[in-house]
């Protein structure tokens, strides 16, 4: 298995007194799975993408990524935040080669054409020389999803990438993110508290409830590669998790529409 | 079409250095003229001499006597060397002293008890020590606008580090900056809003002593020249001595002010 997530705790202290944030996640996936994990707020889908990415480590359980035991971020993954995490002070165009800095066996000419390549990818070609404060929201995540792109990562991490941004703007950068996942075959791993969203993007939905945060169920979305917002199948399928948020018994946990 | 489209006119370098605008123009104006009218209308009525409460037109005569024997000049640069070599020392040294522990959090606390007692020391309390040290000349000023300066710009830093939004620093992380390039790349930057308002502090503050410093230890400079007019009872000399310090220092605020602008524009950090 690609990603290996067993038994995972995670506990904080709160004033003093330990808080569950994870309890006993375990969730396999596949190289080239787009996954997402679908909770409300403060079941602990930030705290399981930060211990995926290395930026957090769990409190017990073990995290594997191609069979290597996760300690800190690596550089070919890269995560993307709801507020997009450029950097005000560079270029748009600088920001992007920020994901090529460290590698020195590409020089600048290199580094700036790569970082150029992406941007066009997304749309912003015209926009390299801007400074990011002055494009819309919807503008600086495509920015910053060009800038992940660059770094060729295996896996994308999103943490609620779409959650700042207009409904419409939302729906325009999902498709472009399913599209560009899978001309690049990354495995992305989005978080989202919208249900429609991540029926929308995921082959698997990881469904999360809080207190304690916990994996409740996993759903298999088979809906094929172009889906239909309005479709039967899919109005079904965003009804059976609502579903789940709402019961109270424990889910069994592989499960297919 | 076009000849009738507004163009946005920026205000000139000029009108920025003094920190004016058109509007405030007039409001700067009557501020000096309330000034000279309360200072000449003191000056006339009060009884005193004249030699020991000169009139605007005096301290104007003695500018320009000063100005013709070439000592206002001299004064003026032996006052900028000094204050350029402690000032910029001082704020270079604050700034990389006060990235660095602002970073490692630990250096800072163990630094931050003896920062905070040296801290409301003023500057010329050191001045018998330096004076002895060094004897009289350009050092003890150069060290007083140091000690002036260093405290404000170095505490801005440390806490601009400490203010940055985490965000800056994962990214930094996962792209892989490394332990030396993430101080220009991402902590410089990304404090620079708060180590420039100590700079600018630090600037008045330092430009304050500049003052005091000269007045105990050197034989030059705006600062002696207060002491020597006193000494020969020169009171326009000293008005006009005093005219020329304020001036210079709203001189230097303004050029520093408009070049913090300058990058804050560049670096996209305005907020506009
Ligand atoms: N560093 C921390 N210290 C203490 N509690 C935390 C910390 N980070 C997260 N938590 C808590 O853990 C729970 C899960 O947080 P999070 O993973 O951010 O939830 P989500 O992303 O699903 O909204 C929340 O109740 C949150 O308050
Ligand atoms: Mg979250």
């Amino acid at each position: 298995m690609y990603i290996s997530i067993s038994n995972v705790n995670k506990i904080y202290t709160r004033k003093g007194r330990p808080f569950v944030a994870l309890e006993n996640v375990s969730l396999d996936i596949e190289r080239g799975e787009f996954i997402c994990l679908l909770g409300p707020s403060g079941c602990g889908k930030s705290t399981l993408l930060n211990a995926i990415a290395g930026f957090e480590t769990p409190s017990s359980g073990r995290i594997t990524i191609d069979g290597n035991l996760v300690t800190r971020p690596s550089r070919r993954n890269v995560t993307i935040f709801q507020n997009y995490g450029l950097l005000p002070w560079r270029s748009v165009l600088k920001n992007v080669e920020l994901a090529l800095e460290s590698d020195r066996s590409i020089d600048r000419g290199e580094r700036a054409r790569r970082a150029l390549h992406y941007l066009e990818l997304v749309g912003l070609g015209s926009f390299a020389a801007a400074s990011p404060g002055t494009l819309s929201g919807g503008q600086q995540q495509r920015v910053a999803i060009a800038r992940a792109l660059t770094a060729d990562p295996e896996i994308i991490f999103m943490d609620e990438p779409l959650g700042a941004l207009d409904a419409l703007t939302r729906m325009k950068l999902q498709d472009d993110i399913l599209r560009i996942q899978r001309s690049e075959r990354k495995t992305v791993i989005f978080v989202t508290h919208d249900i429609e969203e991540a029926v929308y993007l995921a082959d698997r939905v990881v469904v999360m409830t809080p207190n304690p945060g916990m994996v409740k169920s996993v759903l298999k979305v088979e809906l094929g590669p172009s889906r239909d917002r309005t479709s039967a199948d899919f109005v079904r399928l965003k009804e059976r998790i609502f579903a789940i948020f709402n019961m109270k018994e424990t889910y069994p946990i592989e499960y297919t529409i | 079409m076009s000849d009738n489209f507004p163009v946005p006119v920026r205000p000139g370098l000029f009108r920025r250095l003094l920190g004016l605008r058109l509007v405030s123009l007039g409001y700067v104006v009557a501020s000096f003229g309330i000034l000279l009218a309360v200072w000449w209308t003191g000056a006339l009525i009060s009884g005193v001499s004249e030699a020991l409460f000169p009139t605007p037109l005096g301290t104007f005569r003695a500018l320009v006597e000063i100005i013709a024997d070439g000592s206002l000049q001299e004064h003026i640069l032996a006052s900028m060397y000094r204050f350029a070599a402690g000032f910029l020392s001082a704020v270079l040294l604050a700034v990389i002293l006060g990235l660095v522990f602002g970073w490692y959090g630990v250096l800072f606390r163990l630094v931050n008890p003896v920062v905070q007692l040296l801290r409301p020391v003023s500057p010329i309390a050191w001045m018998p020590f330096i004076v002895l040290i060094f004897g009289i000349g350009d050092i003890p000023a150069i060290v007083i606008i140091f000690i002036a300066g260093f405290f404000p710009v170095f505490l801005s830093s440390v806490a601009g580090v400490r203010n940055i939004p985490g965000i800056y620093l994962r990214v930094a992380r996962n792209f892989g900056v490394g332990r030396v390039e993430i101080f220009w790349k991402i902590l410089f930057p990304a404090s620079f809003t708060q180590i420039a308002g100590g700079i600018r502090l630090a600037l008045g503050t330092a430009w304050v002593f500049l003052v005091c410093g000269e007045m105990v230890g050197a034989q030059s400079g705006l600062g002696y020249l207060i002491i020597d007019a006193r000494n020969n009872l020169r009171c326009d000399i000293l008005a006009a001595d005093i005219a020329v310090i304020g001036l210079i220092g709203l001189i230097l605020n303004s050029a520093l002010e408009y070049g913090e602008h300058l990058i804050l524009r560049k670096w996209g950090l305005l907020g506009e």
